[in-house]
């Protein structure tokens, strides 16, 4: 009986945890329904005052900035994470084969980024480029405009994050690898593409993955380096700052494929470990089978 | 060509995206439009109200921390006794939330506890209604160490201990918790250094009225009305930087005493 009870109260904790974080997004959902207009004006601010259903506000979401801001926000996620993987697992390899002294001097800047407090990290971004377009006004060229700042500011801080889930790989991987290719009569480049890099492949898929995540979490950095055009979260942020209010319908887009790709890597694994129980099971059958 | 020359790119890059923007913050903290100047960054580290806002930020991280600590301790432990695949699927409900956008959640919770919850808003007050945001935001950064670390956590430990006679109170205070150490000090330096920098939860659930260490340094370099005040807010960064780089010592320094204690054993 006590132990029912327990078994019961766990369920009944874990159960009010998970309702706890989706509060807000079951809220947003429901309300991404509402009717919102006032008038002839829609004011997205009322998030609490329901007026009946409709589904304007989809229709409504690509036409207006916040979607231009969330195709922006992928666009820019796609690129800086594909840069970033690049040099960053480049970078890997070569800090790899470097001395000592230069390989850890090297790998403890590269850690800057990730110890320090994000906000840190876009202020730095915000000076560093604030001068750099003081100085090309001076000079009468145009300013960097907000895209490529993006674009810098997320490569550098994704790169680390690479680096640092390549690295492991090739501790992993053999040292001769690349000489034994080139040995071979592979060029520098063929020797690379043809055996290092196939040896440290999940590696490098696990950093793009990483670094495409950072980018699209990414609102800090984002926020502090771009001046009028930028991602989906500073767009909330100062909408939901000002009078306007965020068009709750961006919850449900970024939720329902979320949640889809989730399921699907969750589940593919979820029948892996199944079928690797089952055929670990036989095994021991067999054994049983053959000791008899 | 040695291997080395591929990591040319990136050691460029770094200086120029990495070491020099770094130094901009001590550039500007004693810089004013291109004069050498002590005089800001003396009278910002005198400010009184500054520093009164810094402990009030480092005393909300140090609650969310705790809370958060409290909540998914017990979060992580079931799920780490449970069936694999079972704990597998509801761990990812957990963590779903951690990819959606979190300052739209933020968003929605302004939402909820001006129009659907008003009661609880008045109840908790404009601190308890950041504090209560913040360890939303933070909560599955806390559940995921210690999930990790439990569910590794050897169980023939728990018979052993068991078959020698402690009751599962002993068990959990005596093996459980001090094994799970690593998880819970990399979950504190998962929820603690971002939490004293965190700007957004207090300027969307405070609606402006309520300032932690972080607006302050927004407010220093983001004014609606053009630039803002560089000196100010590089050398509230610096006061930043010192505070983390100190907690993030005594953070290693409780991970190392751990690590050759467990060597020691």
């Amino acid at each position: 009986m006590v132990k029912k009870a327990v078994r019961s109260l766990k369920y009944v904790y874990l159960g009010l945890m998970v309702f706890f974080l989706y509060i807000p997004i079951i809220y947003l959902i429901v309300y991404s329904f509402n009717d919102f207009t006032v008038g002839r004006r829609v004011a997205y601010a009322n998030l609490g005052k329901w007026k009946g259903f409709t589904l304007q506000n989809y229709a409504n979401l690509f036409s207006g900035e916040a979607g231009s801001s969330l195709l922006l926000t992928l666009e820019i996620a796609a690129i800086s994470s594909i840069i970033a993987t690049v040099i960053g697992t480049a970078a890997a390899i070569g800090i790899y084969a470097m001395k000592k002294r230069t390989r850890n001097l090297i790998l403890n800047v590269s850690e800057l980024p990730m110890v320090n407090p994000d906000l840190v990290t876009g202020i730095t971004f915000m000076m560093l480029f604030a001068f750099v377009n003081s100085v090309l006004v001076k000079l009468g060229l145009k300013q960097v405009g907000d895209i490529p700042k993006l674009l810098i500011a997320h490569i550098s801080f994704s790169i680390p994050y690479v680096i640092f889930s390549v690295m492991p790989r090739l501790r992993q991987s053999s040292d001769m690898l690349y000489e034994a290719a080139m040995d071979l009569g592979c060029s520098p480049l063929q020797a690379l593409f043809k055996a290092v890099i196939p040896d440290i492949m999940p590696g490098i898929t696990s950093g793009f993955i990483m670094a495409l995540t950072m980018s699209l979490d990414d609102f800090v950095v984002s926020y502090f380096v771009s001046d009028l055009k930028s991602v989906l979260s500073v767009y909330i942020y100062s909408s939901a700052r000002g009078a306007k209010g965020v068009n709750p319908a961006l919850a449900t887009v970024i939720f329902i494929p979320l949640v889809t790709l989730l399921l699907i890597v969750n589940l593919r694994r979820i029948s892996k470990e199944r079928e690797y129980e089952i055929q670990s099971k036989k095994v021991k059958l067999k054994d049983k089978g053959g000791n008899l | 060509m040695k291997r080395r020359v591929f990591a040319y790119p990136y050691v460029v890059w770094m200086i120029l995206f990495i070491v020099i923007p770094m130094l901009f913050i001590f550039y500007y903290a004693v810089n004013v439009n291109g004069q050498f100047t002590l005089t800001k960054f003396i009278a910002t580290l005198k400010d009184a109200g500054k520093w009164k806002v810094l402990w009030a930020s480092v005393v909300m991280a140090f609650k969310t921390t705790l809370i958060c600590l409290l909540l998914a301790y017990p979060i992580a432990y079931i799920l780490s006794n449970m069936k694999k695949s079972v704990a597998g699927f509801i761990s990812v409900l957990f963590f779903v939330p951690m990819w959606m956008n979190f300052v739209l959640r933020t968003y929605a919770w302004q939402a909820i506890l001006e129009y659907l919850l008003p009661d609880l808003k008045k109840f908790l007050g404009l601190e308890g209604s950041v504090l209560m945001v913040l360890v939303y935001d933070f909560l599955p950064f806390m559940i995921m160490p210690l999930y990790n670390t439990l569910s590794k956590l050897d169980k023939s430990l728990l018979e052993a201990s068991r078959d020698l006679g402690a009751n599962s109170a002993v068990t959990f205070f005596r093996v459980v918790l001090p094994l799970s150490v690593p998880g819970i000090v990399s979950g504190i330096t998962m929820v603690f250094i971002p939490a004293i920098t965190a700007f957004t939860v207090p300027a969307l659930i405070g609606n402006g009225m309520y300032h932690l260490y972080g607006n302050e340094i927004e407010l220093a370099f983001k004014t609606l009305s053009g630039q803002g005040d560089y000196a100010v807010g590089s050398t509230l960064s610096i006061i930043l930087l010192i505070s983390v780089l100190v907690s993030t010592l005594i953070m290693n320094h409780f991970d190392k005493d751990q690590q050759q204690g467990g060597q020691l054993w």
